[in-house]
């Protein structure tokens, strides 16, 4: 058998090849050579073939069968060997299968070897992957090895008794008494690997970390110390020494401070100090800096230490290394809320982001912009960022615009202003306007009364220009329902009137009526508005006649709302002027108005229900009052949701006779006309039939059904027999409780009623 | 508790030349997740910053040469000390194999290892002095 080539070579071989499928042969090749290989025991070569089964798993081919073969390279004593061995264990075991428990006594055995690097490579292999069980095993190697006076393994053991903990928290408590004096230790790295372990250890135990706390003045000293200390070549890192370690001990103090004053205090000066004194030319500095600022902030320091780290954010955002305005940003928005002032003194430089090149940077800068809009500045920067939002990318335009809207409704400085900075963003990011923005806005509109001229004025104009953007035709189409009439009568006080007649108006309604452009949404409100003109305006004819053409839209919610308002026309022309008045001042919380239809067999109805009006009660309605039978509608506001409007129909029959074949039907359209409305209609269970012969009918269908008939012959002959045999004392029954039967549907109309939920 | 998830070389064409997890993943998982950080760095550049959130956690990346060294943590780390700790591993790369390449690191890939088990460990940065791991490395190899 030829020796197995080697590695160099195959990998070589494999770079030669051209296509995908080329190399998939090669491997393969190799795959089934070293496969027979493995089964020939061969000790001399198994490392090599377990070298060149990584290499093609890090090319993405299976290699698992090669699992074995590493834990018996690991069982070698070859250094070479183990080292394969372990790095084969580490790429191809993982936990979840149980081939690995078998590393456990190998890497018992290696722990306690003579030679530290195979100790090393243990330690390490059992600090990546070691499992629960393995951890558990070993966590007493683990801890003997942290006593070593030997640096080298000291510092693997440290971090190997951090995954330990990790894997298994309860064996915390195990590794204590090593830790007693690691922070004596002059070696960095295991000064550095001492302070995560502690750190890990304080961040899981609340014990632990009460424990630790009386090793702030130790930090404390050997931060000093790396500060202060001259140049230590074996940690330079231009020009700061160590600066890993410093970063890890800033951490450790931040975890020990947080929520204690007496530690917090013991921490302020060293703080300070490294916040003045760190370079800050490269980013190794910053990292310090940063750290500090992390720490600073977590910690209870005093007021002017945080005014000493909100202004190295602010110097890091001027800074021309984009990661550390990152950084900066990232930290300042979580410290707006409690720092405000400290952070408001750098609000021109966070509005500056706002051009920045990074996508990630000029989100952060929005976010924190509108965090520091206030009474005081809401002008200023309502122009930046209104500049912002015509410029940005889409995928910002809705945060933005919604985020406009939300400053301007807390600080607007006066309703014009309000006003004008809505028809902004609806004229330059319509498109990407929130749904919920149209509503809320259209609140806005209706409860600023002396605006209302300005406003339908202003948006007739926008609508004159553009009618692509939704949400914009939305809210006109809305406005100029109502106001209608003060936009043909020249009303306007805050800006010089335009002239423009009603046949004006309602051809641009029209417009919007019959172009592509516009949604059924869209549609919706147009028609509604036309509608509502009717009264409003003169011309009647042309409105109605806009509203009968309608009537046989294709779309259907189009035309069931002509239908209905035709008959408004029509039936109920004495209702038009109190159902399409103007609409009151809206209170904050109700922020939508529904339409809503109801039709049944018997009438037809509709009704306008407004939110505000539900606490001053609509009043009773009678809807049918003939022959004996009443049906009645109160209304009322849902406790405690009051966003739920509950209609109750009461029937009362008052003839002496019973009444039969009473059933109740409700046709209630899904309705998202106006504003993103559906209803919901639950029809009260438990209401026994109405019809006695329905009784009957399942009574036979009951008896056939035990009868169990195979085909219709015999369904028929079954049907026949059974429908012969059923007694006469059953439809007596029938018949007997009839009365009953209807007494309790009508309770049950009575009681029950539907609950039309807004969503 | 915060810690290194993994690190990642990759080449510009997606070729993995380092993959050390510090997390317990499946295979597939493995190759999704190796596919998914390319995707979203080879997309950026210089004018992004060197920072990218990743599904809940974020990645520290550098470009060296068609080369993309990353490293996946958690959220609330400092990113800048991982910059740090990007640069001083390739410094380290570098001085062992007298002005790396990638080829370098294709045909000694299990050396490469080695120095990244030297620097780091259990999701840790492990020793950051450059001479001395240097040092070790030597020791190591003379062990051959």
């Amino acid at each position: 058998m030829p020796a197995p080539i080697r590695l160099r070579e195959l990998i070589r071989t494999i770079r030669t090849a051209r296509t995908q499928a080329e190399e998939r042969e090669m491997i393969q090749k190799e795959c089934a050579a070293i496969r027979s290989s493995f089964r020939e025991e061969d000790n001399t070569y198994r490392c090599r073939n377990v070298a060149k089964l990584l290499y093609m798993h890090m090319l993405g081919y299976p290699a698992h069968f090669g699992q074995l073969e590493c834990l018996k390279l690991i069982a070698s004593q070859k250094f070479t060997d183990k080292r394969i061995g372990y790095l084969g264990a580490m790429l191809l075991l993982d936990e979840r299968q149980d081939v690995h428990l078998l590393m456990t006594n190998c890497i018992k055995n290696d722990l306690n070897h003579s030679t530290q690097y195979v100790q090393g490579l243990a330690l390490c292999t059992l600090g990546c992957m070691g499992s629960s069980e393995m951890c558990r095993d070993l966590a007493g190697e683990v801890e003997k090895l942290l006593k070593t006076s030997n640096s080298y393994l000291r510092k693997k053991a440290a971090l190997c008794a951090v995954h330990v903990i990790r894997k298994v928290p309860e064996l915390m408590e195990m590794f204590l008494p090593a830790t007693k004096n690691l922070l004596s230790e002059k070696n960095h790295g295991v000064l550095h690997t001492s302070v995560v372990l502690l750190t890990e250890m304080c961040e899981r135990s609340p014990d632990m970390l009460l424990h630790f706390r009386k090793l702030v003045p130790q930090l404390v000293r050997i931060l000093k110390n790396l500060i202060m200390s001259g140049y230590s070549p074996e940690h330079d890192v231009s020009g700061i020494s160590d600066p890993f370690l410093q970063v890890r001990i800033l951490r450790l103090l931040r975890i020990l401070g947080r929520s204690d004053d007496d530690s917090s205090e013991a921490m302020n000066d060293i703080l300070a100090q490294v916040a003045t004194n760190t370079e800050t030319s490269k980013n190794v500095g910053n990292a310090i800096l940063y750290e500090t600022v992390l720490t600073i902030m977590d910690i209870k320091s005093e007021s002017g230490l945080r005014v000493l780290a909100i202004n190295i954010l602010g110097r890091f955002l001027l800074n021309n290394d984009k990661n550390i305005r990152y950084v900066a940003l990232t930290s300042l928005l979580k410290t707006v809320q409690t720092d405000h002032n400290a952070v408001q003194r750098h609000r021109s430089t966070i509005v500056d982001c706002l051009k920045d090149l990074d996508v990630s940077i000029k989100r952060r800068a929005m976010e924190l912009s509108f965090a520091l809009v206030n009474g005081n500045n809401i002008r200023g920067m309502m122009k930046e960022l209104l500049y912002f939002l015509d410029s940005c990318d889409p995928e910002f335009k809705a945060d933005c615009a919604s985020g406009v809207f939300l400053a301007a409704e807390k600080y607007a400085p006066s309703k014009r202003w309000h006003i004008d900075t809505i028809m902004r963003v609806l004229t330059t990011a319509g498109s990407y306007v929130r749904d919920d923005s149209v509503p809320n806005l259209i609140q806005l509109i209706t409860n600023s009364v002396e605006m209302h001229a300005y406003t339908v004025q202003r948006l007739y104009k926008a609508l004159l220009d553009d009618i692509s953007q939704q949400p914009l035709v939305q809210v006109s189409s809305w406005c100029i329902g109502e106001y209608g009439d003060l936009l043909v009568s020249g009303q306007c006080e805050e800006e010089e009137p335009i002239q423009v007649t009603e046949d004006e108006v309602l051809d641009v309604l029209e417009g919007l009526l019959v172009s592509n452009l516009s949604t059924p949404v869209t549609r919706g409100y147009s028609l509604t508005a036309i509608m509502k003109l009717s009264t409003r305006f003169s011309s009647i004819n042309r409105i109605k006649k806009v509203v009968s053409i309608y009537g046989s839209s294709i779309d259907v919610e189009l035309q069931q709302r002509a239908v209905e308002y035709n008959a408004l026309f029509k039936k109920y022309d004495h209702m038009r002027p109190a159902l399409l008045e103007r609409m009151p001042i809206m209170e904050k919380t109700a922020s939508n108005v529904h339409t809503m239809f109801f039709g049944g067999y018997v009438w037809y109805y509709f009704f306008t229900l407004n939110c505000a009006f539900l606490s001053l009660a609509i009043p009773p309605m009678t809807a049918y009052s003939k022959n004996g039978l009443k049906i009645e509608f109160t209304f009322e506001r849902a406790n405690p949701n009051p966003n739920i409007a509950v209609i109750t129909i009461h029937a009362t029959n008052t003839t002496e006779a019973d009444m039969t074949e009473f059933v109740f039907q409700a046709a209630v359209p899904k309705v998202s006309h106006d504003l993103s409305v559906t209803f919901v209609l639950e029809w009260p269970s438990q209401s026994p039939d109405l019809n006695p012969i329905e009784n009957l009918w399942r009574e036979l269908k009951v008896r056939v059904a035990q009868q169990q008939p195979q085909n219709i012959t015999a369904l028929e002959e079954i049907c026949m027999e059974e429908w012969a045999k059923i007694p006469a004392t059953v439809c007596e029954n029938f018949v007997k409780t009839y009365r009953k039967c209807l007494t309790s549907v009508i309770d049950n109309i009575y009681r029950n009623f539907w609950t039309i939920k807004r969503t | 508790t915060v810690w290194i998830r993994f690190i990642l070389i990759q080449n510009r064409a997606g070729k993995t030349r380092l993959a050390k997890w510090y997390m317990q993943f499946d295979d597939d998982e493995k190759q999704k997740l190796i596919e998914e950080v390319h995707a979203v760095v080879t997309v950026r550049d210089a004018k992004h910053t060197n920072f990218v959130e990743f599904r809940n956690f974020k990645i520290i990346y550098r470009r060296y040469a068609g080369l993309y060294f990353c490293i996946c943590v958690d959220v609330t780390d400092n990113n800048l000390a991982y910059l740090e700790g990007i640069h001083n591993f390739v410094e380290v790369l570098n001085e062992y194999f007298h002005n790396v390449c990638e080829l370098d690191l294709v045909f000694n890939f299990y050396k490469v290892y080695t120095v990244v088990d030297e620097m780091f460990l259990a999701g840790e940065i492990r020793e950051t002095s450059q001479t001395k791991v240097l040092k070790q490395l030597l020791m190591l190899q003379s062990l051959e």
